[in-house]
C-alpha cells in the first residue's frame, strides 16, 4: 500500500492518474484498481464450476500473466509458475458486488478504499461498485476523479465509483450527470436516501438520455417510513418500535417503474426486501420496463425475528429485515429471474455507532466477507437453491451496469475465487478484513471459506492458512 | 430471576411469586415501623433518562423501606441522554458497586443493554414504547386484591396503545394471569399485528360494557412528533373513546396508569368514582417494587463479595411467616 488514509481525507488533485493495472491485464473503462503483477500459477485439481460456461468438473487451470491460459487434465506447471494444490476445493468465477459502501471520503473511521477492497477480496469478490453517499457525497467530477486516483493507488480489486443523482444528495437538483459520466461514474444513485420528489426523479430519467448510465434506486417513501427503525409487523408491535411498512418500498418501486416505462429509461432497484416489491418488479419486467433488481444475503437469510429483544443494533439496516413470506418471495424472485443479482449493501459502521439503543443506532451491516458463506449455508446446503444459480447471481452484479460477468475460459482475464465448500468457520472469530465489525452474522457458524481470490489477473487475497505451496521448476 | 427487563421474560409462576411477596410485605408495612433491614448496606442506583414522578418516587421509597442506600441520577436533558454515553454512564455508576440499577429510558431495550455493562441486577422502569414491567405488576397486584383471581376476567385496555409501554406490559401480564384482554382505540393508535401479544382488537367501545375492567391509557402527546396526525382532534377522540359516567358500568373497575388527562381519556367525574382503582394503583407501586427488589436481591450475596452468592432465598425478616 502506498498510502495510509488518516482520519481526514486528503485527496491528491494534481498529477495524472496512474495507468490502470500497470503490468496485469487491463480492466474495463471506468474501473479503478491498483493493479499488480499478473499471476502465473497452476491451480491443480480444483472442481472448476462456472455454470455460464458449462464447467462442472475437476480440472487443472493455468493462469499466465493474469490470463486464463489453459484448462485441462494433467497439466504441468509452466516455468516460474506457482502451483496451487486445490484438490477438493471449488474454483468459481470471482464475485461481483454492485452495492458497497467504501465510506471514503469522510467516514474513513468506518472503512476506506484499501480496507473495503481487502474485505471484498477476502469474500471472493473481483469487482465492486462503491456507493456515493460519502461526506461530501460524490456529486462532482473533481471528487470522482480524485477518488479514482486514490483507488488506482490502493484498491486491491477493481472498483467502479457511482455518483449521486442529486447535488449534495438533497433530492432537489440534478448533478452534472453528463460530466460525471465522462469522469467515469459507473452509475448514478442517491443510495441511502430515496429520491422523494417524483418530478425530480422524472427529470433524472429524462437526462439519462444524455448522460447514459443506469440510475440505481434506494426505494423508500419517507412519508411512510417516518421514524421507523425495523419492519412493521408482530415483532415491532411487541417491542414497541416504530415500524417501516413494506409499502414504504413497494409504492416507490411502483412509481419509478411507471416513470421509467413512460420515459423509456433504465433503472436498477437496490436491495429489495418485500414480497410486494418483488411482485412490482416482476410486473414491470413483464411489461418490458428496463428494470433490474438486487437482493442482499441478509434479506435472503434472516427475518425480523432476528431482531430478538431489540438490544443488538447489528440487526438494524435499511431496508429492514422483513417477515418469512417476504424472505420466501425474495428467494422465489432469484429463482424466476425477477431479481437479477445478489448484492451485499456492505455498510460498515464503527462500534460506537452500533453499541447504542437500537433506535439511535446507525443503519447498516457489513456483508462482503459473509456473502457467499451465508448464501451457501442457508440456501444451497439445505437444498433451497442450486449452487449454479447462486454462483450466477453472485457473479453477474456488474451486468446491469454494463460490466460483463467474469467467466472461466481460455483467454479470459483471471477473475477467480477458490473456495473450500466443506470448511466450517465462525463469523468474526478471527476478526474481519473490514475496518468495521457490524455483521449481523457474527458468531454464526457457516460453511464455505474463500481461500484465494484473483481479481483482474492479480492475486488479491490469500487465506492465511493457504500459503504459497510450491513453484514449478 | 437475575434482572427484571420485561413481563415477556416472566412465567405465570414468577409473576405470582412476585405478587405473593408483595402481599406479605404489605402485611409487614401495616406495622408502625415501616422499615425493614433486608437491604441494609446495599446500594440501589436509579438512572432516569426521562421525566417521572410516581415511578421514581415509588422506587425510591421502596428501596428506602428495605434500608438500601439510594442514588438517583436524573439524566433528562443532559448530555447523558445521548445513547453514546449510556455505556460510559453505567460503567461509571457500577464503580459504586450497586446491588441494583433501575433504568428508565426513552429507548427500547436500553435496560437490556445495561445488563452487559454491570454486575448489578437491572430493573426496567420503562423503556421507550416497549415495556414497563413494574407498572403491570402493580396493576395485576391491585386487580388481584380486588378480584381474587384474574382467570377468565375480561379486561379492556383503551386508548393510545401505539405509544404505550404500559399497554404492552399489561397485555402480557394480564393474559399470563388468565385474563382475556381486548385493546381498543382508533386504528391509527393500535399497532399493526398487536394481536401477536395475545390480545384482541376493537376500534369501538362496543362490547366494553361486558368487561370486568376498563384500563384506560394516557394519551401520550409527548411521544408524538409535531405534525403527527394520529387523531383528527381531541374532541372527536373523546366523543368516541372517553370513559365517562355513562360508559363506566356500576360493577366495572376503572384503572389508569397516571397522570390522567382529565377531559380527554377520562371524564373528570369518573377519576374519583367508587369504581376507580387509580389511588390503589399508586399505593400498590411501593409494595410491588419492594417485592421486586426483594426477589432480585435478598437471595443474592453482598455486591462487594460478589463470589459468595447464596442460592437459597433469605428468610423473611423479623420472623415473618412466609
Amino acid at each position: 500500500m502506498s498510502e495510509q488514509t488518516g482520519t481526514k481525507p486528503r485527496l491528491r488533485l494534481a498529477g495524472p492518474a496512474r495507468p490502470l493495472a500497470p503490468t496485469g491485464p487491463k480492466v474495463a473503462d471506468g474501473l479503478s484498481f491498483k493493479g499488480g503483477r499478473g499471476a502465473d500459477m497452476l491451480i491443480r485439481g480444483a472442481h472448476v464450476f462456472d455454470p455460464r460456461e458449462g464447467l462442472d468438473s475437476v480440472l487443472d487451470v493455468i493462469v499466465r500473466g493474469g490470463e486464463i491460459a489453459e484448462l485441462g487434465a494433467g497439466l504441468s506447471a509452466p516455468e516460474g509458475a506457482e502451483v496451487v494444490e486445490a484438490a477438493g476445493k471449488h474454483l468459481l468465477p470471482g464475485f461481483v458486488d454492485p452495492h458497497v459502501h467504501l465510506r471514503t471520503p469522510g467516514f474513513e473511521y468506518k472503512e476506506d478504499i484499501e480496507s473495503g477492497t481487502r474485505s471484498a477480496a477476502a469474500g471472493g469478490f473481483c469487482l465492486i461498485l462503491a456507493m456515493a453517499n460519502t461526506n461530501p457525497p460524490v456529486d462532482n467530477s473533481g471528487l470522482l476523479r480524485s477518488l479514482r486516483m486514490r483507488a488506482a493507488a490502493e484498491a486491491h480489486i477493481p472498483v467502479g465509483f457511482s455518483a449521486t443523482v442529486t447535488k449534495g444528495m438533497k433530492g432537489e437538483e440534478l448533478t452534472e450527470m453528463a460530466d460525471l459520466a465522462d469522469a467515469g461514474a459507473a452509475c448514478f444513485t442517491d443510495d441511502g436516501l430515496p429520491i422523494a420528489d417524483a418530478g425530480l426523479m422524472r427529470l433524472a430519467l429524462q437526462y439519462q438520455r444524455l448522460a447514459g448510465r443506469v440510475i440505481a434506486l434506494h426505494q423508500e417513501d419517507p412519508a411512510l417510513t417516518r421514524d421507523g427503525v425495523m419492519h412493521e409487523g408482530a415483532v415491532s408491535a411487541a417491542l414497541g418500535f416504530a415500524g417501516v411498512p413494506a409499502v414504504s418500498e413497494s409504492t416507490m418501486i411502483a412509481r419509478d417503474t411507471l416513470l421509467a416505462e413512460y420515459e423509456d429509461a433504465r433503472i436498477h432497484v437496490q436491495h429489495l426486501s418485500s414480497a410486494q416489491s418483488v411482485e412490482t418488479v416482476a410486473a414491470a419486467k413483464a411489461r418490458g420496463v428496463k428494470v433490474t433488481a438486487e437482493a442482499t444475503p441478509h434479506h435472503l437469510s434472516l427475518t425480523d425475528e432476528a431482531v430478538g429483544d431489540g438490544t443488538d443494533a447489528n440487526f438494524k439496516m435499511n431496508p429492514p429485515l422483513r417477515d418469512e413470506a417476504d424472505r420466501q418471495a425474495l428467494i422465489d424472485g432469484l429463482r424466476d429471474g425477477t431479481i437479477d443479482c445478489i448484492a451485499t449493501d456492505h455498510a460498515p459502521h464503527a462500534a460506537h455507532e452500533k453499541e447504542v439503543p437500537f433506535e439511535q443506532a446507525s443503519m447498516g451491516v457489513t456483508g462482503l466477507e459473509t456473502s457467499f458463506p451465508v448464501v451457501y449455508s442457508d440456501l444451497v446446503v439445505p437444498g433451497v437453491l442450486p449452487l449454479a444459480l447462486v454462483v450466477e447471481k453472485l457473479t453477474c452484479g456488474g451486468e446491469p451496469f454494463g460490466l460483463p460477468a467474469p467467466r472461466i475460459a481460455g483467454g479470459a482475464v483471471a477473475n477467480l475465487a477458490l473456495i473450500d465448500l466443506d470448511a466450517t468457520w465462525t463469523v468474526g472469530e478471527e476478526g474481519y478484513e473490514s475496518r468495521s465489525s457490524n455483521s449481523c452474522f457474527a458468531g454464526r457458524q457457516v460453511n464455505g471459506r474463500v481461500l484465494m481470490t484473483l481479481a483482474a489477473g492479480v492475486v488479491a487475497f490469500r487465506a492465511r492458512s493457504f500459503a504459497v505451496q510450491e513453484v514449478g521448476a | 430471576m437475575r434482572h427484571l427487563l420485561g413481563i415477556g421474560d416472566l412465567s405465570r409462576d414468577q409473576i405470582e411469586r412476585l405478587l405473593d411477596r408483595a402481599d406479605s410485605l404489605a402485611q409487614l408495612l401495616e406495622r408502625e415501623n415501616k422499615k425493614l433491614p433486608t437491604l441494609s448496606g446495599r446500594t440501589i442506583v436509579s438512572l432516569f433518562f426521562e421525566n417521572s414522578t410516581r415511578t421514581s418516587s415509588s422506587f425510591d421509597l421502596a428501596a428506602k423501606r428495605l434500608s438500601a442506600d439510594t442514588v438517583s441520577i436524573r439524566a433528562q436533558g443532559s448530555s447523558v441522554t445521548k445513547g453514546e454515553s449510556l455505556r460510559d454512564t453505567v460503567q461509571t455508576l457500577s464503580a459504586y458497586g450497586p446491588a441494583a440499577i433501575v433504568v428508565r429510558s426513552p429507548f427500547v431495550g436500553a435496560p437490556g443493554m445495561v445488563t452487559r455493562w454491570t454486575d448489578a441486577a437491572v430493573i426496567n422502569a420503562g423503556d421507550g414504547k416497549h415495556e414497563h414491567p413494574t407498572q403491570a405488576l402493580l396493576d395485576a397486584y391491585t386487580l388481584r386484591n380486588r378480584l381474587g383471581s384474574l382467570d377468565g376476567k375480561n379486561v379492556w385496555i383503551i386508548g393510545d396503545v401505539l405509544h404505550s409501554r404500559v399497554a404492552r406490559s399489561n397485555i402480557l401480564a394480564l393474559t399470563k394471569l388468565g385474563a382475556r384482554v381486548t385493546v381498543c382505540g382508533p386504528p391509527t393508535l393500535i399497532p399493526r399485528e398487536i394481536e401477536a401479544l395475545g390480545c384482541s382488537v376493537s376500534y369501538t367501545l362496543e362490547g366494553s360494557n361486558e368487561a370486568d375492567v376498563l384500563y384506560v391509557l394516557r394519551m401520550q402527546n409527548e411521544r408524538m412528533a409535531a405534525g403527527d396526525n394520529f387523531i383528527p382532534s381531541v374532541g372527536e377522540y373523546a366523543k368516541r373513546f372517553q370513559i365517562n359516567g355513562e360508559r363506566l358500568g356500576a360493577r366495572q373497575l376503572l384503572m389508569h396508569p397516571g397522570p390522567v388527562n382529565r377531559g380527554v381519556e377520562l371524564s373528570p367525574d369518573v377519576v374519583d368514582a367508587p369504581q376507580s382503582l387509580i389511588t390503589e394503583q399508586v399505593a400498590a407501586g411501593v409494595v410491588v417494587r419492594m417485592a421486586v427488589f426483594y426477589e432480585l436481591l435478598a437471595g443474592r450475596g453482598e455486591p462487594e463479595g460478589g463470589q459468595k452468592r447464596a442460592t437459597a432465598v433469605a428468610p423473611m425478616p423479623d420472623g415473618a411467616t412466609r
